[in-house]
């Protein structure tokens, strides 16, 4: 078995070149093709201190839609690429607290206006900060870019509730990646998370129980080697890499890292995010659950 | 009568109407002058009695009494990136250490979404009210001990 701090390189991924280390991120904080973005949930880690040269996306102000349940248009878009100075050409670089939720959610949001070039730093913000490794509370400013961003793709990378009934009336793959408590229908938010619960608990039916930390190597939060992961996803839960797969959580962060894992280190063609998650399926009316 | 103490109607007052840049520095500011709960007091491995639940931030709370019979708040927050309990157990300390127990106990959960705001809503609250909820039930555990002495006396 590859050893968890194997580089990365090394691990067997699909597609190596998305995840980069804190040693590439380091070798690169003045590289003017590369930008660093931090993505969190916590918004006083940002200004209280981030890897030099980092700008911050915010998920809840700048990806969100601000009145409906949505992401940023693609006006919006170009905007936040304009201000923290991204051109197409630019490698994005996302990193972030918990575990990257909210870097690979930032970078599947990036994913569906096709900014190709984009990676997340593996281990996040917690291994640059034990590490040791240089953190500033100065904030950047690029020149403004002027921005293209194709029209929104909802299909690809994402899929909507009515969508994921017939899906799952077809018994194709689906991932949860929530708690077993949440899976089972034990509970009915994430511990911690009160505001965010929902009328029903439980499951949509067929989808296997896999929570996203199983993906990461619980000592520096870095992703785990891909033979690691193939035992989790393949051998154990019997998901087939050939075929369709959803991932889901509850609002579509969580999954947003087992996303990234599926599609980019083990390579599945066809991985889809539904970010309308539990919140959505378990408030909703007259769907199946399954507990 | 039972009032909000003086030195946390003062912070909630600057709260009131800051917007979002400007609280996060206000918070950042006050995770700055965060100080350890100091050897005397207690030291690692620390008591789970002292430990907040439902914290993310690995939080402990402890409070001294002082001469006056008011109570002097101590914190750790031992997840490094627990700025959010940092700042808290600063405000926390600014404005009701020292203040009448009576006060104190009456501080009300909704005390931390006026400071940190709407934002709050990931799961940071639960966290910040459990701190509250240490320091709360200190004071009303004196005040028990109290009319239980003056009961008897």
């Amino acid at each position: 078995m590859t050893s968890p701090t194997a580089a990365i390189e090394d691990r067997g991924y699909a597609h190596p070149d998305v995840l980069v280390s804190t040693d590439w991120v380091a070798a690169h904080l003045t590289d003017p093709g590369v930008r660093i973005v931090e993505s969190n949930e916590d918004q006083l880690l940002y200004p209280s201190g981030h890897i030099p040269g980092a700008v911050q996306v915010d998920w809840a102000a700048d990806l969100n839609d601000q009145v409906r349940r949505d992401y940023l248009s693609k006006a919006g878009f170009e905007a936040l690429m304009s201000r923290i100075g991204v051109t197409r050409d630019t490698t994005v670089v996302f990193y972030g607290d918990k575990n990257n939720w909210w870097a690979t959610y930032a970078f599947w949001v990036f994913q569906l206006f096709g900014h190709t070039n984009a990676k997340v730093m593996d281990g996040g913000r917690l291994k640059w900060e034990q590490e040791g490794r240089e953190m500033t509370r100065e904030v950047p400013s690029y020149p403004a870019t002027s921005y293209t961003a194709p029209e929104r793709d909802d299909s690809t990378e994402r899929i909507f509730r009515d969508e994921v009934l017939r899906y799952q009336a077809a018994g194709k793959q689906l991932v949860d990646v929530r708690s077993p408590g949440e899976f089972s229908g034990e509970v009915t938010h994430m511990a911690g998370y009160p505001q965010e619960g929902v009328l029903r608990g439980g499951h949509i039916p067929g989808a296997k129980s896999v929570p996203w930390s199983r993906a990461a190597n619980t000592d520096d939060g870095t992703y785990k080697s891909a033979d690691e992961l193939r035992a989790i996803y393949e051998q154990e839960q019997g998901i087939n890499g050939k075929d369709e797969v959803v991932t889901y959580c509850r609002i579509g962060e969580r999954s947003s890292h087992t996303w990234f894992a599926l599609k980019y280190l083990l390579g599945y063609p066809n991985v889809r995010n539904y970010d309308g998650s539990w919140t959505e399926w378990g408030n909703s009316v007259n769907v199946p659950v399954e507990k | 009568m039972t009032t909000i103490p003086a030195p946390l109607e003062t912070v909630l007052a600057d709260f009131d109407f800051v917007d979002r840049a400007e609280r996060i520095e206000l918070l950042i500011e006050a995770a700055d002058r965060f100080e350890e709960v100091p050897p005397r007091i207690a030291e690692r491995p620390f008591s789970e009695e002292n430990h907040v639940q439902h914290c993310e931030s690995e939080a402990y709370v402890w409070a001294e009494d002082n001469p006056d019979g008011t109570l002097k708040f101590f914190f750790a927050v031992e997840n490094p990136q627990g700025i959010s309990a940092k700042s808290w157990a600063v405000i926390m300390d600014e404005t009701l250490s020292g203040q009448p127990l009576e006060q104190v106990a009456a501080v009300d959960a909704q005390t931390v979404f006026r400071i940190y705001g709407k934002d709050l809503s990931m799961g940071k609250g639960q966290g910040l009210t459990g701190m509250l909820s240490h320091v709360t039930h200190a004071a009303r555990l004196r005040l028990d001990a109290r009319r239980t002495a003056s009961a008897r006396s």
